[in-house]
């Protein structure tokens, strides 16, 4: 009976198109919304994952996320080297100053800065130049995105010069970066350096970064520094999640992208639904016949669930691809960089449109069931 | 009496619609026989399709005692009754109720796929009917592209594939002209009637009576005569 239940669903070709259309675009809706609000999420916490020399951040009580920090007195850092289980821990500054390239083009920069002499914190992923480079005088690395913004389609070229508060600074080299959440150029700046071009305040300092000893746990190294510091301590994983919670709570994103998501779902439910279900009321006298013939309800209800799975499957599929290529062929674009389809969204859509199907399949099978075999001897 | 594949005593069936109760069948007495083409004749809304359904085990009746071929209906509830539908029955329609995309062969072969045998196997035996009922050459049609004669002759089809001990068919002619509606009911009483199979034809199309091995008319919710005879009888008596 599966392939008259196929030949049925394929018999009607419009409704079958209208159904498989529906999950379709719901699902690309679904799952491309939702990509695009882990990659948003995710971006938030990319500066703090791209310190990968460190394990461990310490901040000021009141620091709640990356992008917002209140600055830490110099004596801090000594606070925290004298902390028992630390390997190291070295200064760190993140600032947003303004940066003009020689051509007058300016804007502002998220500022990242890496310890002076073991240059602890640095990028990794270098393009042009080499970590080493950074030790120059008055030098700096810019990412790949900045390069684009400043110097649009020329090939990467070192020793560009930058003007940041009136301090001459080169470019000695590029790098990747993972996007930010704001979209703006990363700079990195050896500590010193990055002080020299930022307008004096009274604290400088933004992050101690730490390592923790070989065989020490993260976890309870923070716990000793918080204790014997008075200062706050997260590893990275933890700060990345911090600054993603805030975000979270503190920003209409989650709402919004949640809007669109529940009502991709809903809608089609809702077309997919009514659609799936008029398919089988107009059915209903063949069903009746089928019934009349001696096909047990048992048979009737999985050549409805395989009509609604087939249709569930293709338009999922098809859904899914748009999703696919959408990334893929934006996985180009240097802004969009960062922006993917997780398997977890996968997964998660295929949940969602399976809820879809059964609640579909689930008024036409019922409606179905009461019917009366009897039925077909009426005209 | 091994004879009787039908039969019925004091049949009664009542449908609720809404406050008022319709008593469609008043006590129907009636017996169906082996290897005879028996039709049910009366005017339109006399019960003949209710009385039919019951019958089939499409409706439960409300009163009386049914055998049908050998089991006592009222027993067989549920499942049962529809693998007992599966085993034993044909069905015609008026209005053929063939699966629009569904080929002619295909169709035919319903029965067979209701009883979980291998498309092939169904698909072949259909064919050597089909062709065996004059439509060997439109196998692959979709019903859409039938005359209503030769979608009658599909369902025909689809009744006998599977060797029912019992055919049940509504009104097989009224949706056909006149010739072809003959046409159906030569082939039926050729090919469908056989001494261990009894076959009802509901109508009230008199001039497919030639047909008749047996015929009972009902009026009203029971059955009025029964016996070739005393119906022509009554039919001549009304005609003057
Ligand atoms: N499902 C039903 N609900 C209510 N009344 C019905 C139903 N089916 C048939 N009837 C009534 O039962 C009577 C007999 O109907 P039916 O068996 O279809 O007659 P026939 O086939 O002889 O024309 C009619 O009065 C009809 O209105
Ligand atoms: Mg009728």
């Amino acid at each position: 009976m599966n392939f008259v239940a196929i030949q049925m669903l394929l018999g009607d070709r419009i409704k079958y198109l209208g159904l498989v259309t529906a999950v379709a675009f719901s699902t690309f809706l679904m799952s491309h919304q939702s990509s695009i609000f882990a990659g948003v999420m995710n971006r938030t916490r990319s500066q703090i994952l791209d310190v990968q020399d460190a394990g461990i951040w310490v901040m000021d009580p009141a620091t709640q996320y990356f992008d917002e920090a209140k600055a830490l007195p110099d004596q801090a850092l000594y606070r925290v080297r004298s902390v028992e289980g630390v390997e190291w821990a070295v200064a760190m500054r993140k600032g947003t100053p303004v940066a003009r390239a020689a051509d007058g083009t300016f804007r502002t920069v998220i500022l990242m800065s890496v310890d002076d002499d073991s240059l602890a914190g640095a990028p990794r992923h270098m393009l042009a130049g080499s970590l080493a480079d950074l030790r120059q005088p008055d030098s700096l690395f810019i990412d790949r995105a900045a390069y684009y913004y400043f110097f649009p389609n020329q090939p990467f070229r070192t020793g560009r010069v930058f003007e940041i508060n009136d301090h001459r600074v080169t470019v000695s080299g590029i790098f990747e970066s993972s996007a930010p959440f704001t979209n703006l150029p990363i700079f990195y700046a050896r500590y010193s350096e990055a002080l020299k071009f930022q307008g004096r305040e009274r604290n400088m300092m933004t992050y101690v970064l730490v390592k923790a000893k070989p065989g020490v746990d993260e976890n309870t190294l923070c716990q000793r520094i918080a204790r014997e510091t008075g200062f706050h301590a997260m590893t990275t994983q933890e700060f990345g999640w911090a600054t993603i919670d805030y975000y979270f709570k503190h920003t209409g994103i989650p709402l919004n992208f949640g809007i669109t998501i529940t009502v991709a779902l809903l809608v089609g439910t809702l077309v997919a639904g009514q659609t799936f279900y008029i398919f089988t009321l107009e059915n209903l006298k063949q069903f009746g016949a089928l019934k009349a013939i001696g096909v047990t309800n048992w048979r009737i209800t999985s050549m409805i669930l395989l009509q609604a799975g087939m249709v569930g499957a293709i338009g999922y599929s098809i859904g899914i691809a748009m999703t696919a290529a959408f990334y893929e062929y934006f996985s180009k674009n240097v802004d969009l960089r960062g922006f993917f389809l997780p398997w977890q969204i996968a997964t998660g859509t295929a949940g969602a449109v399976l809820v879809i199907i059964v609640i579909a399949s689930f008024m036409s099978i019922r409606r179905v069931l009461v019917l009366e075999p009897a039925v077909v001897f009426r005209g | 009496m091994r004879n009787v594949a039908v039969s019925c005593h004091g049949i009664t069936k009542a449908f609720d619609s809404g406050e008022n109760q319709v008593l469609a069948l008043r006590g129907v007495d009636w017996e169906v026989r082996f290897g005879e083409l028996t039709l049910l004749v009366g005017p339109s809304g006399c019960g003949k399709t209710t009385l039919i359904s019951v019958i089939a085990g499409l409706l439960d009746a409300t009163s009386g005692e049914l055998e049908v071929l050998g089991e006592d209906m009222r027993r067989l509830r549920g499942t049962d009754a529809v693998v007992f539908r599966r085993r034993n029955l044909g069905f015609v329609f008026q209005q053929f109720n063939l699966l629009p995309s569904l080929t002619a062969v295909e169709n035919a072969a319903v029965p067979l796929l209701a009883a979980r045998v291998p498309r092939r196997t169904a698909v072949a035996r259909a064919s050597e009917l089909l062709a065996e009922l004059g439509l060997g050459h439109r196998l692959n049609a979709l019903p859409s592209k039938l005359s209503g004669g030769q979608q009658q002759r599909v369902a025909l089809a689809r009744a006998l594939l599977h060797e029912p001990k019992l055919i049940v068919c509504d009104e097989p002619t009224s949706a056909l002209d006149h010739e072809t509606g003959h046409a159906v009911m030569e082939l039926l009483k050729r090919v469908a009637v056989r001494e261990d199979r009894a076959v009802i034809v509901v109508t009230h199309d008199s001039r497919v009576f030639e047909f008749a091995d047996e015929i009972a008319e009902m009026e009203d919710g029971s059955i009025r005569s029964e016996g070739l005879e005393a119906v022509l009888e009554g039919e001549l008596v009304e005609r003057i």
